[in-house]
């Protein structure tokens, strides 16, 4: 569903991806792994079109999403990110953070979007966080708000960036509780992301990413369990 | 009461008690010694008059009206131009290069005149091209100026709150898949305006003053109605009514922008 060929992307004279091929099926989680800086993010805001690549295509359901000419804002409709700061609507509560895509976009009333994003609060525990600001949130509670106000847009993949590293231990738990329940129902998902153990526990591939390249990647056994790159054992030996 | 909270009343009542005391000292020392100047029974009769002051002070608020006015129109038709020329700094998109570069222009110049010069050039010059009336009036013109300069500078104050609310909240309403337009409308701005409206009041209360620039060019407004009383009565007194007038109004708007100021850096923590 989601292809990546030969993507480069510079800020200046610093490569930031290099040259990167990847593949995405429908339902499978990909976990995104490397030392700061090698690339997660940005490989992570080019699939959003946030960043523009420099070269190379990234074909999304069969159109190639990387064309300049193509109009970014239907496409982001249907790639849900959430970002490490949760980056939530400070001046909206939980709710109108998540009504204000819908509303504005497709065009729905806050009555009929009502019941459905409250199931969505419902479902991760918020219920009764619905009419509180972000400022009135935990960090926890906060992240969970921007991964609601992401799903309510109902995207076919989401994008996850180090959504936990922001977070007091105590609270990481229920955010990744959130990503297993959506593992389980077969949404699709990249994330990057320093959790190695909850990377092993769930995802079906991890991308092993050094200096903008994917050095190494295969299913948590190969690459976690047994790295065939020193630089991949180098890093897993740092930040287990 | 906890023993902080009575150790802390004891310290206001102290803070208090100095206060009262040092400023009683001063009024005092005012009351008793500037009468004993030499100038001051002169100094009294032409700008402390209080039979002028009574025989001018309805006349003077008869024409503060006309300086309300100018202000009431004044004000929201300056918010709007502001916000737009604000807005119009920000379009990124090269198509819009023309618009960003007249509003750049436009808020350059008329930041970088007094304000009484655009009043001159504007409320002598336009209706001097001899427009029929109602278009010569110097109410029109005159105020004009004023929207004109203040829009430039709510203008720039509205750009520096755009430009507060970190990029990450423009990427986070671009990533759900909103346009720009309802990203500028619904996150950037509402944030934006918030942060800078105590700098906006600021302006509101200058704008309350330079209404009076406007005699220069016309309107009878109530610093020329002194002027006009001046003459008659061959006294200062009614400047001093004016002036008196104008405190009651900006005196507290200037304190509640100095709140709402205080307000916001204690939300900011
Ligand atoms: N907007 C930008 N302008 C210039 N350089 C940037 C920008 N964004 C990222 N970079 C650079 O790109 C490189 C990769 O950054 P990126 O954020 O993608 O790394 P990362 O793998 O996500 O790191 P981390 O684990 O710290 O989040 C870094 O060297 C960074 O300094
Ligand atoms: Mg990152």
């Amino acid at each position: 569903m989601l292809r990546l060929e030969a993507v480069n992307k510079s800020f200046g004279a610093n490569k930031v991806l290099d040259g990167i091929d990847l593949e995405v099926a429908k339902g499978e989680m990909v976990c995104l792994i490397g030392a700061s800086g090698s690339g997660k993010s940005t490989l992570l805001r080019c699939v959003n079109l946030l960043e523009p690549i420099d070269d190379g295509t990234i074909w999304f359901d069969g159109q190639d999403i990387a064309d300049p000419d193509l109009d970014p804002q239907p496409i982001r409709q249907r790639i849900g990110i959430v970002f490490q700061s949760f980056n939530l609507f400070p001046h909206m509560t939980a709710m109108e953070n998540v009504m204000l895509a819908p509303r504005r976009i497709k065009r729905l009333s806050r009555a009929s979007l009502h019941a459905s994003i409250s199931t969505l609060f419902d479902r991760f525990g918020l219920s009764d966080r619905m009419g509180h600001y972000p400022d009135q949130l935990s960090g926890g509670q906060q992240q969970r708000v921007a991964i609601i106000r992401a799903l309510a847009m109902q995207p076919e993949i989401m994008l996850f960036d180090e959504i936990t590293s922001a977070l007091d231990p105590e609270l990481v738990a229920e955010v990744l509780d959130v990503l297993r329940a959506l593992h389980s129902e077969g949404m699709t998902m990249i994330m990057a992301t320093h959790e190695i153990g909850f990377a092993r526990e769930l995802s079906d591939r991890i991308c092993f990413l050094d200096g903008g390249r994917i050095l190494e990647q295969g299913p948590p056994s190969k690459v976690i369990d047994d790295p065939q790159e020193a630089r991949t054992r180098a890093f897993l030996s740092r930040v287990f | 009461m906890t023993r902080r909270a009575a150790h802390q009343a004891q310290a206001r009542r102290k803070a208090l008690r100095i206060g009262a005391g040092s400023t009683i000292a001063v009024f005092a020392a005012v009351v008793v010694f500037v009468p004993m100047a030499p100038g001051w029974p002169a100094v009294q009769r032409s700008f402390f008059n209080a039979e002028v002051l009574q025989r001018t002070f309805p006349g003077l608020l008869d024409a503060f009206v006309l300086d309300v006015m100018i202000f009431a129109w004044s004000a929201p038709a300056i918010a709007i131009l502001g916000l737009l020329v604000a807005i119009a700094r920000d379009l990124r998109s090269p198509a819009f290069f023309p618009i960003r570069l007249l509003a750049t222009v436009y808020t350059d110049v008329f930041r970088g005149l007094p304000v009484i010069l655009v009043i001159y050039l504007i409320g002598f010059g336009i209706p001097g091209l001899g427009l029929p009336r109602p278009w010569n009036s110097p109410y029109i013109w005159g105020s004009l100026a004023l929207v004109l300069v203040y829009s430039a500078y709510v203008a720039e104050v509205i750009r520096s709150g755009i430009d507060s609310i970190h990029r990450s909240q423009r990427a986070a309403a671009l990533s759900l898949g909103l346009g720009h337009g309802d990203t500028m409308r619904f996150v950037i701005l509402p944030q934006a305006l918030r942060n800078v409206l105590p700098a906006n009041m600021n302006l509101v209360v200058a704008l309350q003053k330079d209404v009076a620039l406007l005699s220069f060019v016309g309107p009878v407004e109530i610093f020329r109605q002194a002027g006009v009383y001046k003459s008659l009565y061959a006294n200062f007194t009614p400047y001093v009514g004016a002036a008196l007038i104008f405190l009651i109004i900006t005196i507290p708007a200037t304190r509640y922008a100095d709140y709402l100021l205080q307000k916001q850096r204690q939300r900011q923590g």
